[in-house]
């Protein structure tokens, strides 16, 4: 029993730890900079301030960015799982020459750091001429290739490696060619995999900063291809310049950045709220830890 | 790829269904092998040879100038930071991945346990997968909400300097001070620990229970050999979490010698610097490995030593038999030409 007590204790603990630059984020974007400057306000802000949030809104352009985020988010992820889907099931049901090499070379794509591959391929696309459009993403995803694509692969293949092989050639034997068994065998059995992909592929995207600036946005054109967390990044000078027009009401503090925050994580942590089960559960499902 | 299998035709004669198998495979994961040469190999071919050069864009054209290692004196010798970083960075992954890994085992071991809410306390313990995103880390790490208020780090950097490095002491320094942010970062570990947990034979324990063993000695010679490739997993997804993380300095530095309009800098100097950035990591992942990497277990070895000998047999039993077959020819010929003579078995020579 004193075993368990400790247990609860330290979870808590560690928990509390966890939550606690949440809980200081989340406060301090309430407080008003009166309340910034009381030294006796430490932890509950004297009244809900929502101005911040207000000003916060407005200088990061809230409901375009956080539109061009889904679209920036969502579709390179429905790529990402469909050709996962597809390149994951051939690595998994078919013997072909080269394979070994080629999941070596799946490995190796994951650990090299994207940097080394950044600078040719922002000049590529310069030279395709899709630089600052959201293509820069949708083309990789398409081929393969996306963010974390190794990854995704990986776990398709794990999971269509656990698809008893009898049940596909019973199916050839019935008469369904290999692509009908990929759509009507391997597809449905797969959905677990695929609501994991979906998820993290999502969140990965949602979450990226330096790649969408440099792709989507593109530093040299600028378009107004734009997400949440980019927005973040360029928080202060944004804000500064607004503020020097006379168009807010507050001046930048660090209530202010950190509302911006709060705004910046408000739709994801929606979203985890909602679907908790699945995230959780997400890795135990898709097998990635099965042999 | 056709064109291989043409070759590879007449030496092994496949089955029909087989090579048609491995047609429609090739079909499957084609979209991979286009994106791999796209936007792997022939980038990583182009900053190969981008950092040779010394590349300057000029509205009409640009123009290449062979530098040679130009690019590399230039980051070792005149820009101090870069190196200065990449020891930083060395410092920083080798010592927060094992406190990132190690965190991650005693979580989901807790959570493994028989213990209520349980649901509750992995939503907790995932949270941060979600929110973690380099400007977000950035703007609460400014503020202040990434270190505990109570714990002075100070003090510990001072204490550990007296008999350590200068940059190791700092990166332990920066290991309690932002200790809320590594503890962030394990968030999918935990995940992988805890459903690497579940599949832990139960009966495992109990035989081991039955023999005496205590919880310890369970945890090293039960628990530990059977996760122990995740433990590697877990170790090299958080080297390149680590290393494509925007807390990251250098890869910030990487983008803006990108962009920097120096005479100096620019696309070679940039993939320079990130060619060398790549072997570094590169070499922290293989280091893991070597580390971590599971070593063969007796029988495994003795199975190997086996074959080794086998196949060491075999070939001497080859060498006999060519050896033989050669000197028999040596004899016909010798008979032929009727050197000498041998004894034909009917009783003259």
């Amino acid at each position: 029993m004193g075993n368990q007590l400790v247990v609860y204790a330290l979870l808590i603990c560690i928990g509390f730890v966890y939550l606690y630059p949440m809980l200081y984020m989340i406060s301090t974007s309430f407080m008003s900079r009166d309340d910034l400057l009381d030294t006796s306000v430490k932890w509950l802000p004297s009244s809900l301030y929502m101005q911040n949030f207000i000003d916060a809104a407005k200088s990061m352009n809230f409901w375009s960015a956080f539109g061009k985020g889904i679209l920036i988010a969502g579709l390179p992820t429905i790529c990402n799982v469909f050709i996962d889907m597809v390149i994951g099931y051939g690595f998994a049901r078919y013997d072909f020459k080269g394979k070994k090499l080629m999941m070596g070379l799946l490995i190796f794509s994951y650990i090299l750091p994207s940097q080394v591959t950044m600078i040719p391929t922002y000049v590529l696309f310069n030279k395709v001429g899709i630089q600052g459009t959201l293509l820069t993403f949708i083309l990789p995803a398409l081929f393969g290739n996306g963010l974390n694509a190794p990854i995704f692969i990986l776990i398709f293949y794990q999971f269509f490696r656990q698809i008893p092989k009898v049940l596909m050639e019973a199916a050839a034997i019935d008469g369904a060619g290999h692509f009908r068994a990929f759509f009507k065998i391997a597809i449905p059995s797969a959905i677990p995999a695929i609501v994991t992909v979906v998820l993290f592929s999502f969140v990965w995207y949602w979450n990226e900063s330096y790649l969408t600036e440099l792709y989507v946005q593109g530093l040299a054109t600028k378009s107004n291809w734009v997400n949440l967390v980019v927005q973040l990044k360029n928080f202060d000078a944004s804000f500064e310049t607004r503020a020097s027009v006379g168009d807010t009401a507050t001046s930048l503090n660090e209530s202010v950045r950190m509302a911006a925050t709060t705004l910046t994580i408000l739709p994801l942590l929606i979203m985890y709220l909602i679907l908790q089960k699945q995230f959780v559960e997400s890795i135990d499902r898709a097998g990635i830890t099965g042999e | 790829m056709s064109k291989e299998k043409k070759l590879k035709k007449p030496k092994i004669k496949q089955g029909r269904l087989e090579a048609r198998e491995a047609r429609v495979g090739y079909l499957f994961v084609l979209p991979w092998i286009i994106g791999v040469l796209a936007f792997l190999i022939y980038p990583l071919g182009q900053s190969f040879y981008y950092m040779w050069y010394n590349i300057r864009i000029t509205p009409l054209q640009t123009k290449f100038i062979w530098v040679g290692t130009g690019n590399f004196t230039q980051i070792w010798l005149e820009n101090p930071e870069f190196p200065k970083q990449l020891v930083t960075y060395i410092w920083q992954t080798i010592v927060e991945v094992p406190v990132i890994v190690v965190f991650a085992l005693i979580i989901a071991m807790m959570l493994n346990g028989k213990i209520k809410c349980k649901a509750f306390f992995r939503l907790i313990f995932f949270l941060p997968v979600i929110i973690v995103s380099g400007p977000v880390m950035n703007m609460l790490v400014s503020e202040g909400a990434s270190s505990i208020p109570a714990m002075n780090t100070q003090a510990v950097v001072n204490a550990m300097d007296s008999f350590l490095p200068y940059s190791v002491a700092t990166s332990i320094g920066e290991l309690f001070s932002n200790m809320i942010m590594i503890l962030w970062y394990s968030g999918v570990q935990i995940l992988i620990f805890l459903s690497a947990l579940q599949k832990v034979d139960p009966s495992l324990y109990e035989a081991a229970k039955m023999d005496g063993g205590s919880g310890w000695e369970c945890f090293w010679k039960i628990t530990l050999p059977t996760i122990k490739n995740f433990i590697l997993l877990n170790a090299v997804y958080t080297v390149i979490f680590l290393s494509g993380n925007e807390q990251n300095e250098l890869i910030n530095m990487i983008e803006s010698a990108m962009f920097s309009g120096t005479k100096e800098k620019g696309y070679g100097y940039a993939s320079a610097m990130a060619w060398m950035y790549a072997v570094i990591v590169t070499l922290i992942v293989l280091l893991f490995f070597l580390l971590l990497g599971s070593k063969k277990d007796v029988y495994d070895r003795m199975v190997i030593k086996r074959r080794r000998a086998l196949k060491k047999e075999e070939r001497l039993v080859k060498r006999i038999e060519r050896r033989g077959e050669r000197n028999v020819r040596k004899l016909e010929r010798a008979r032929k030409s009727h050197k000498y003579k041998t004894y034909d078995g009917n009783g003259d020579y």
